[in-house]
């Protein structure tokens, strides 16, 4: 798959398609969409890059492990229900503020904190084995 | 949402208002503590040496937390705790009573041991394979099968605890393993895909998934409405498969002798214990009149497995496989208590249980400390002179023999004793001559191994006690990780034996929550009907205003309450999906 095209246009559609991954969590809480839609799309990003580029420009890129990814994921979404614990409220119970960021009303939640989790953990899971199989 | 205070939502309509105390975080806090504890141990890949101990802190937290927990059942009842607040049985409920409470707690203790002698037993390239985050995540799941109200959720931990357990498996990579292990994943996706598929239809059936209200719909349906027979047949399947109970039991021994010993130590002594724990639930609290149906079926499933067990660990010559039987051999014990479904019985199946975790457990690794004096032979015909390697150990293995023959003074005997009872009471006589005779047969399975193992002085073929090659001795390091476990779980196999009143007292507890399962439905519904009531007062002395309100509510500025209510919604089920 080493062909110049690709070669070159790899790194431009795999940020585009980490970009709009990330749109498409965010967006996951009103619409179509979500964490594990979006997990997908990153780790299908990396893929593609780890087939043009090679895999240890990918596992530069990412820096940590992807399995360590994927762990940090797991603890984000576990600790966003703990969150309810000071609100005297069960266990996942959502928490919402909706502070004024230069002049938008942005709404924050532990739900948001939970789906960011789980993207994580499917793009991390994923990418490692992705990456894994394209070493052998 | 709480923080919004210009969008009035009427929470108390779908919502628990009461404030949860922060003592009932106790019933989520097990499987907290394991996911949290597993994903930083898989953060910290690159620091492997700390991983045991850091295990071993973790288990011990969890040790302490289900100790709490079980204390708190014994004073208050079953406690009762719905994920997000949302309204009883349209939220996961977590419901702990006795029997729950007493599992986790033994679950935990064991694994405890089991991870101080991984300390010793498991190398540093399997910790970076992730033996140990493995080895929490799948406490995550066991804890959580047992501490769960809801018939979906505990197949959700079903699939944890299974996922966690093949990479348990593999966890060295060899041919054996990932051979054992096909079996093993085979068989067990086979019976959870029929526990999926069982709970689907018992969904349309009645219409709700948590256990607590599927037990008063059945209870109030005609008798006929639901296919009840079917379902709790299902049911009976799915989990014999998970149990390994007599035809569907042959992945056990096929499987459980490849991984390490410590693996397999805490395969045998936890995982069938939870497909027996949810037989239980759901014949005996949620569709008692499926158990009616079915207690001659599950009398006679029962009597074949203890027979063919005992007669499989008797006719077996590699020890770790032997040991496999005598895991399938208890499950049938425990069965009886189900088949024969009275209180006494259901106490002591709760007791066998609890029993066939402790020795299954601390039989496979006093065997382990064996395999490591001598090299890692395991046929009996290369066993011998145990003995005089170490006398500690060949009484300590004693004491297990005993325990898993069901001969006093040690845990095994009680709940044989009450099962055998139970059995004659109800008339079931020739269930309680199984009982025995099983015993007998494993009295004489385990003797042989002692006997070969321990009590000759060395293996086929040497004149007694004089060429066979010295065993090893372990370097005191070694030996105190690898005996501390072993000396532990005999001490709590003695302690039963010779006190069983407190563990006993539980048990029952438990057993009369299931059969009697008024204080459980109202831990689950007790605080709806609360709030339903205070509610109603509500809207008589404030009609007015309530209807305000309500046309408030629904009026143009809360299209965001709205929407936000509907949004939580879909986090529920995305939730859901993310298991």
């Amino acid at each position: 798959m080493q062909t110049l095209i690709f070669r070159t246009t790899a790194p431009f559609l795999a940020a585009l398609m980490i970009l709009f991954s990330i749109f498409v969590t965010l967006r996951g809480h009103n619409d179509p969409g979500g964490g594990f839609i979006g997990g997908l799309i990153a780790a299908s990003a990396f893929m593609m890059y780890g087939i043009a580029a090679g895999v240890q420009y990918v596992r530069r890129a990412l820096y940590f492990h992807p399995i360590s990814v994927a762990a940090f994921g797991l603890v984000l979404s576990a600790t966003s229900g703990i969150l309810s614990l000071f609100e005297a409220q069960p266990f996942m119970t959502s928490q919402w503020t909706f502070p004024t960021i230069m002049g938008v009303e942005v709404a924050i939640s532990t739900p948001m904190f939970f789906d960011i989790g789980v993207y994580l953990v499917v793009m991390g899971s994923l990418t490692s084995i992705a990456l894994k199989l394209e070493e052998e | 949402m709480a923080g919004n205070a210009d969008n009035a939502v009427d929470f108390a309509a779908g919502m628990l208002v009461a404030p949860t105390s922060a003592v009932d975080w106790l019933i989520v806090a097990p499987t907290l503590i394991t996911i949290i504890g597993g994903a930083s141990l898989v953060m910290l890949r690159y620091q492997a040496k700390w991983h045991g101990y850091l295990t071993c802190f973790f288990l011990a937290m969890l040790v302490v937390v289900d100790a709490i927990l079980l204390a708190r059942v014994m004073e208050h009842g079953p406690l009762t705790m719905t994920m997000g607040r949302w309204m009883p049985p349209f939220g996961i409920s977590l419901v702990v009573d006795a029997l729950g409470a007493l599992m986790a707690l033994i679950s935990a203790v064991v694994a405890l041991t089991v991870c101080v002698y991984s300390l010793a037993d498991i190398s540093v390239t399997s910790t970076r394979f992730g033996f140990y985050p493995s080895l929490l995540w799948m406490m995550t799941g066991i804890t959580g099968s047992f501490l769960t109200g809801d018939i979906f959720n505990l197949y959700v931990w079903f699939e944890v605890m299974l996922i966690s357990s093949f990479g348990l498996l593999i966890v060295d990579g060899e041919r054996v393993q990932i051979d054992g292990a096909v079996k093993y994943a085979v068989l067990n996706l086979m019976a959870t895909t029929l526990f999926l598929v069982t709970t689907g239809y018992l969904y349309g059936a009645v219409g709700s998934l948590n256990m607590a209200d599927i037990a008063v719909r059945l209870r109030e349906m005609p008798a006929g409405a639901a296919p009840m027979g079917t379902i709790a047949t299902l049911y009976l399947l799915a989990f014999s498969m998970k149990a390994a109970a007599f035809p569907v039991n042959f992945w056990l021994p096929a499987s459980y002798h490849t991984p390490k010993i410590a693996v397999s130590a805490i395969f045998a002594g936890l995982l069938t214990k939870v497909g027996v724990y949810a037989l239980i639930r759901t014949l005996v609290l949620v569709m008692p009149e499926g158990r009616d149906l079915l207690s001659d079926v599950i009398a006679w499933i029962a009597a074949l497995t203890m027979i063919f067990g005992a007669i499989g660990a008797l006719a077996q010559n590699d020890v770790r496989r032997s040991f496999g039987f005598l895991v399938v051999g208890g499950i049938g014990s425990s069965m009886v208590g189900v088949a024969v479904g009275t209180e006494d019985a259901i106490t002591g199946a709760i007791l066998y249980a609890v029993n066939s975790i402790l020795v299954m457990t601390a039989l496979y690794l006093a065997f382990g400390i064996l395999m490591r004096k001598n090299g890692g032979k395991y046929n009996l015909a290369d066993l011998g002179g145990g003995y005089k390697a170490s006398s500690w150990l060949s009484i300590l293995f004693l004491a297990l023999v005993f325990a898993a023959s069901g001969l006093p003074p040690f845990s095994g005997f009680w709940p044989k004793l009450i099962l055998v009872e139970a059995s004659l009471k109800e008339g079931y006589g020739w269930l309680a001559f199984a009982v025995l005779l099983s015993g007998f047969i494993t009295t004489i399975a385990m003797g042989r191994i002692w006997a070969h193992a321990f009590w000759r002085g060395g293996p086929i073929g040497t004149v007694d006690g004089r060429d066979a090659a010295p065993l090893y001795t372990l370097s005191s390091v070694v030996r105190h990780r690898v005996f501390v476990p072993v000396m532990a779980l005999v001490a709590m196999i003695v302690y039963i034996g010779v006190n069983p009143s407190p563990v006993f007292s539980v048990s029952q507890y438990g057993a009369s929550t299931l059969l009697k399962p008024d204080h459980y439905i109202a831990a689950v519904f007790g605080p709806v009907a609360a709030q339903r009531t205070v509610m109603n007062e509500d809207h008589a002395t404030a009609e007015g205003q309530e209807d305000a309100g309500a046309a408030k509510s629904r009026g143009p500025n809360s299209n965001r309450a709205n929407s936000n209510r509907a949004n939580s919604n879909r986090a529920n089920s995305n939730r859901e999906g993310a298991h």
